[in-house]
């Protein structure tokens, strides 16, 4: 690690004069990109709503007090805790969270698979994993559900070979909407823990057999610690989109239920819009993700002290 | 003072006939993207030598915004739909008709010249208009459609199997059709109603689906569902047993028109141009072409044989009656606003 650092120092020095500049394209990406559209955003949730749709530019906590307190239909009730939103956000978190431990349990075996192939055939592995990512997002969520639906190919199979007597319904359920967000985002599940495992020094494994360990422990103990990086990259990159995706929810789950990405939508669409309440749902969605994001990175840095 | 008072006349006389030479060259109209078949343009040239100059939009918000964003003035007129009349009108960006400046004024329909986005017609004529209701699937329910029962307290063989437009506008007006409450109201008692009597409806409806309404129906997803009548004609087309409902508690109808913009630079072209339109053989082959439904008199007998006996662009006599989504206030809107996100938290 500290002679990584040094060499890393060295070669910045190499380019003093021009760091700057070289630097310049980083820092506007990050500014241009990130910051400024963020306290945008956080700006825009602090302002006044302008009717259909824009903002009037007066402070308010209006926003907030919607998102946290429940007035009644007519606003006039004294106020008490608002369950609708925090309904909302915690569906979509169990979505999401659902989603992720289904990417996990296929997609580590998935990875493992192709990690543990000859050097030669590991990249057409790959290559096909990535193949259907190829297609627009749209188009597969709407296969998936031609698939899945009462009449569609999936339940005619399993009704032809007598397995089921009543075609299951799996279209505008829970089930539906999780089984197309794994979809969506199985390949950042199964690509970072490739890389993990394939860097994976398999005579540990080895080692552990010669020591009777069996292939339980030897999972547990010695290649989960070793791939860990990689599969919580591989969950923050499942978990964090499916976080805010809508069109899952919509397409497969009838849109009956606001996520927090067509609730935040809604917001900004039609007449009926109203840009700060949806600003400020961002900004608390952005909040959780990174109090998320904080806790797991510091876990992360602290088991990592231990060991090392 | 007199050779004075003679140049004055002399020189508007030359100014106003340079005027009249150049408002005999175009009208210049703002309208939805692929909405008027060249044929009606070029007829429309080769009658009054005018010629057409044409800008296009493909949203009611979009067409407001560029509007005042400095579009008035340069426009003579433009299709709003019916909500963007009156917020149109509201906004003061519309011109006044006078009575008698449309030779054809007297061709508009009964029912929609004493429009409520528009009394009277001061500003505007109808286009073309289409409604909104539902369809059922008559394989799996044979009884009566006719009646808004089949959204909110669908029969037995329908619970469950209802898709709705993910529309809050289309949703809630039809709503309160079936209650017979007015839109917009500010009656608590019946916003309470409303409320109540959506949440338990939700627990009948299968999904919130706009774009795919005629699929899910086509596909056997949904057996009934809220649907624009096109969409619905569409779909029994494409072989599903579906039959388009005009409820007895009314329908949802849509209408865009053709307004005289606020200070158009060729008013007199405009006047022209709507008057044309107004005309019932042309608004035949408009109406041939969009496949909607024309408000205009004389039109139906010039109409395609297949248009003409469309079930679903011809309500039946006992049919309820066709009703404009209507522009709430910003308050009342607010508790509209509430009623939605409780049906969908």
């Amino acid at each position: 690690m500290a002679a990584q650092a040094e060499s890393g120092g060295a070669t910045t020095d190499t380019y003093k004069e021009a760091r700057t500049w070289l630097l310049m394209p980083a820092w506007l990406v990050l500014l241009v990109l990130s910051l400024a559209p963020v306290s945008m955003i956080l700006i825009y949730s602090f302002l006044t709503k302008e009717f259909r749709g824009g903002v009037i530019w007066e402070f308010s906590l209006a926003s907030y007090d919607q998102f946290f307190f429940d007035r009644g239909l007519f606003g006039d009730e004294a106020p008490q805790i608002e369950w609708t939103y925090i309904t909302i956000f915690w569906r979509s978190i169990w979505q999401a969270g659902a989603a992720t431990i289904l990417s996990l349990i296929i997609g580590f075996p998935t990875a493992y698979f192709i990690a543990t192939r000859s050097e030669k055939v590991r990249p057409i592995w790959v290559f096909l994993v990535t193949i259907p990512y190829w297609v627009n997002l749209l188009i597969r969520t709407v296969s998936m559900k031609f698939l899945l639906r009462d009449q569609g190919p999936l339940n005619d199979f399993l009704l032809s070979i007598g397995l089921i007597d009543s075609p299951i319904h799996i279209v505008n359920t829970n089930f539906a909407v999780q089984l197309g967000l794994f979809y969506s985002y199985l390949p950042f599940m199964v690509l970072p823990i490739y890389a993990s495992v394939e860097r994976y020094n398999f005579a540990l494994s080895e080692a552990a057999a010669d020591l009777y360990a069996t292939k339980w422990v030897t999972l547990r103990r010695i290649l989960l610690p070793a791939v860990k990086p990689g599969v919580i990259a591989g969950c923050i990159l499942v978990f964090v989109p499916s976080l805010g995706s809508f069109l899952a929810p919509d397409l497969l789950g009838g849109a009956k239920n606001f996520m927090i990405g067509s609730l935040i939508e809604e917001q900004f669409k039609g007449n009926a819009g109203n840009w700060p309440f949806g600003a400020a749902a961002s900004m608390i969605l952005l909040t959780m993700v990174l109090i998320i994001l904080i806790v797991f990175a510091r876990r992360q840095a602290k088991a990592e002290k231990r060991e090392g | 003072m007199k050779t004075l008072l003679k140049n004055t006349v002399a020189a508007s006389a030359i100014a106003m006939s340079a005027s009249v030479a150049l408002a005999d060259g175009k009208v210049v109209v703002y309208h939805w993207f692929e909405y008027m078949p060249q044929e009606l343009v070029d007829k429309f040239t080769a009658e009054t030598g005018i010629d057409v100059v044409m800008d296009t939009y493909d949203s009611n918000e979009s067409m407001l915004a560029s509007l005042k964003a400095g579009g008035i003035g340069t426009y003579d007129v433009s299709v709003p739909g019916d909500y963007m009349v009156k917020i149109l009108a509201n906004e003061g960006l519309l011109g006044t008709i006078a009575e008698g400046e449309l030779a054809n004024k007297g061709n508009i329909e009964a029912q929609w010249l004493d429009v409520d986005f528009d009394p009277g017609r001061k500003h505007s004529i109808p286009y073309q208009w289409g409604s909104t209701a539902f369809a059922v699937n008559r394989d799996v329910y044979q009884g009566d459609i006719n009646t808004t029962d089949i959204l909110f307290n669908p029969p037995a063989e329908l619970r469950g199997k209802v898709n709705m437009l993910d529309s809050q506008g289309e949703v809630l007006a039809m709503a309160s059709l079936h209650l017979g409450i007015p839109q917009c109201s500010t009656d608590r008692a019946q916003l309470k109603a409303l409320d109540a009597m959506l949440q338990e409806a939700k627990t009948y409806w299968a999904s919130f689906n706009s774009d795919t309404a005629k699929e899910v129906l086509v596909a056997g997803d949904a057996a009934a569902g809220m649907i624009y009548n096109g969409f619905s004609a569409k779909a029994r087309e494409e072989g599903a047993n579906v039959e388009y409902a005009f409820p007895k508690q009314g329908y949802i109808a849509w209408m865009d028109n053709v307004v005289l913009l606020k200070d158009a630079p060729n008013r007199d072209n405009a006047l022209k141009f709507m008057d044309f339109l107004l005309d019932p053989e042309n608004v035949a082959t408009l109406t041939n072409w969009t496949q909607y439904s024309a408000g205009v008199k004389g039109v139906a007998s010039l109409l395609d044989d297949a248009l003409r006996t469309l079930p679903e662009a011809n309500p039946p006599a006992d049919a309820g009656p066709a009703t404009f989504i209507e522009v709430c206030s910003e308050e009342t809107q607010a508790i509209y606003d509430k009623i939605w996100t409780n049906v969908k938290k």
